[in-house]
């Protein structure tokens, strides 16, 4: 996995509550079995007229954030189904951030495993950031793990929290199985003493 | 920690496997689900890291997204990408020795009904799943929920998963149901009122009197869309319904052993005075016949009402609401009952059980479907179908005018043929109506199998207890 660190980007804005699972990858997608080449159907059936051509009013076709790699986007994103699939459609597309004032628990956790960022704030902090989202290609966004802090293009800062264990994975890139792997004593002493006190599982 | 505990506390405190100082948890998994969707790139990620299943009895693999309910199944996938997916999950089932059920097998069917059905589901154990309504399972008093294909990885490779522990969330339904009021219209109200965030932080443990009168199938319904709520995960304390349906199955524990488990299963319920984070109540009585009217399952409104005006919301939900609106062909104003129907699908994890048939048939008996309509029924695993041609059920939606399938998520999610042409208007009793979900451009109602049925035979959405 990627580590993420510092990101400065273009931010679209993507206002819309409850962008679902479904919006992000619509199922047709999932039959793949790899991971990889999925950011063309990013947002398919927003993005996409049912012959192929470009939707061009969709944030993503028009040419200031054909290059996004920071959503800002309404409450309740990646909602829906837990497929993986939406969070590497967008790491795919180029998406390293999202920001909104909540995210869907298993989407969250999701972003973790592939390096994408998930970053809450309160509403008038997200309203901001989608302001300067709105100002297009020239207004590029801050995104500082180590510090906590999104900064906009003219250079107001707002901080976010996150759990000190998934920045430290994000941060250094860090492989979960690996981690865990290193617990396997506790693991084989677990099962042990369940053995005893739960046989029937 | 002692003093009064919910059940999630006790639960999750029995699967506790490692600590750290800032409360992430290693939590040790009893049971691992796995479909063919899901999987592929987990299996993928061990072979490449040279890693193995590390319980590959505890692991339980079914495919149901993508496989055909038409009766040629045995004809194979047509579609190639669907085909690959599921030879890949033949082929993991076998490499890494995992417990499965393949199409062709009777016990075939959705792994949230197929999980119940064998046994595997039990009280107090964790049970995780690639796929969000693993929370269907919590009606066994199981912590049950959703994960991504790199946890997925994860459980198979350790039979842990990394956790934070949720916080605690009552929701209690008093009270008595009125007729004509299902487990799909408690589940389904409920998300109405709290919003599909509601729930987020938080596992849901449901109680009260409504909610223990319900059949464990009912149960079901009312876990299977916690996720809908935002939920981590549903629970249902287990009582003798619970312990009941459990005996016996292929995989319950049996003999001294059930004796052991049964004595574990009693102590599981929330403790007097333990504490709730938030608390949500609703009468019984208060609970109609209910349908969705827009694109996101909050959008709930019981029968008798009608199409709500983009500006009755606020904030983003007005944007969200129009569009809703647009996406759905309606005007506010209009009657729901006025709403035409082209389709009606009964089935899925939500609504796929016998239970569900029935209640179903039982609105359908002598009736017919609605000329030029297209209905169907997927029952949810081979067994439920088998059942429901024994009870006569099959015979009464075919009679009705019903294409009678074979077991798999079907129209739910349409990834196999089954699904919606753009703009064609379905009565579903899945769970999720956003846009596309049963095809582009598809329209979707959810709503009970009985209000299903009795759309089916007037053609638009009708309330039930006008048929009863
Ligand atoms: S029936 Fe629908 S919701 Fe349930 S597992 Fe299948 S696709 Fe998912």
């Amino acid at each position: 996995m990627d580590k993420f660190t510092t990101l400065t980007g273009i931010a679209a804005p993507m206002p819309l509550v409850n962008i679902d699972t479904d919006m992000i990858i619509p199922k047709q997608f999932l039959k793949t079995i790899k991971r990889s080449g999925l950011g063309k159907n990013l947002f398919d059936e927003m993005r996409y007229n049912s012959d192929g051509s470009e939707i061009a009013d969709f944030i993503l076709n028009q040419p200031a954030y054909r290059d996004a790699e920071i959503l800002v986007a309404g409450d309740n994103f990646g909602c829906g189904s837990s497929r993986e699939h939406a969070p590497w459609a967008l790491l795919d597309f180029g998406i390293r951030c999202v920001v909104s004032t909540s995210f869907a628990d298993i989407f969250y956790n999701n972003c973790f495993k592939n390096g994408i960022l998930p970053v809450v704030l309160p509403q008038e902090a997200v309203d901001a950031l989608m302001e300067d989202a709105r100002k297009g290609a020239n207004a590029r966004m801050t995104v500082d793990l180590e510090s906590q802090t999104v900064t906009t293009s003219d250079g107001q800062a707002f901080g976010f929290d996150i759990d000190p264990f998934k920045k430290h994975c994000l941060l250094n890139g860090l492989d979960d199985i690996g981690l865990t792997l290193e617990k396997s004593a506790s693991i084989d002493a677990y099962e042990k003493t369940a053995a005893q006190s739960r046989p029937w599982v | 920690m002692s003093g009064p505990k919910t059940l999630y506390d006790k639960i999750w405190d029995a699967h506790v496997v490692h600590e750290d100082a800032d409360g992430t948890c290693l939590l040790y998994i009893d049971r691992h689900l796995v479909h063919e969707v899901t999987s592929p790139q987990a299996f993928e990620g061990l072979r490449m890291t040279g890693r193995n299943v590390r319980a590959p009895e505890k692991t339980i693999a079914v495919p149901d997204h993508n496989v055909p309910t038409t009766l040629d199944r045995e004809k194979g996938i047509e579609n190639e990408e669907s085909r690959i997916q599921v030879e890949a999950l033949d082929k993991n089932a076998r490499d890494f020795g995992i417990n499965y059920y393949p199409v062709n097998d009777v016990r075939q069917g959705i792994v949230h009904i197929v999980g119940p059905e064998q046994g595997w589901t039990l009280p107090g154990m964790t049970v995780v799943c690639g796929d969000s309504h693993t929370a269907t399972h919590g009606a066994f008093g199981a912590l049950a929920h959703g994960i991504g294909t790199s946890e997925v990885e994860h459980v198979l490779a350790t039979q842990t998963l990394i956790q934070k522990k949720s916080k605690n969330m009552k929701v209690e339904i008093t009270g008595k149901l009125r007729p004509g009021v299902t487990a799909k219209d408690i589940t389904l109200s409920v998300i109405g009122a709290t919003g599909t965030a509601g729930g987020t932080g938080y596992v849901i443990e449901y109680c009260g009197e409504a909610i223990r009168d319900l059949s464990m199938e009912g149960r079901m319904t009312v876990c299977n869309m916690a996720i809908e709520g935002g939920a981590r995960a549903g629970l249902i304390a287990p009582d003798e319904k619970t312990f009941e349906y459990v005996m016996g199955r292929p995989h319950a524990p049996k003999g001294a052993q059930w004796e052991a488990a049964l004595a574990w299963w009693k102590t599981l319920f929330t403790d007097e005075g333990a504490h709730f984070d938030k608390v949500v109540t609703i009468r019984g009585e208060d609970i109609a016949p209910v349908v969705t009217w827009g694109t996101s399952p909050e959008d709930v409104l019981p029968i008798t009402g009608t199409v709500p005006a983009a500006e009755s919301f606020t904030g983003g939900k007005v944007g969200a609401a129009q569009r809703s609106l647009d996406y759905m062909g309606l005007t506010p104003g209009m009657k729901l009952t006025d709403i035409k129907i082209d389709t009606v699908f009964i089935g899925s994890c939500t609504n796929g059980r016998i239970e569900d048939l029935r209640a179903a048939a039982a609105i359908l008996k002598g009736k017919k479907v609605k000329d030029g309509m297209r209905a169907m029924v997927v029952p949810g695993s081979g067994l439920v179908r088998a059942q429901a041609e024994e009870e006569g059920l099959a015979q009464i939606f075919i009679d009705a005018g019903f294409e009678w399938r074979l077991a798999g998520c079907s129209m739910c999610l349409a990834m196999n043929p089954d699904q919606l042409s753009p703009g064609e208007r379905c009565a579903a009793t899945s769970n999720r109506n956003f846009e596309g979900r049963q095809g582009r451009g598809g329209r979707t109602h959810l709503m009970s199998p009985a209000m299903a049925a009795a759309a089916a035979v007037t053609g638009h959405l009708t309330d039930v207890r006008e048929m009863m």
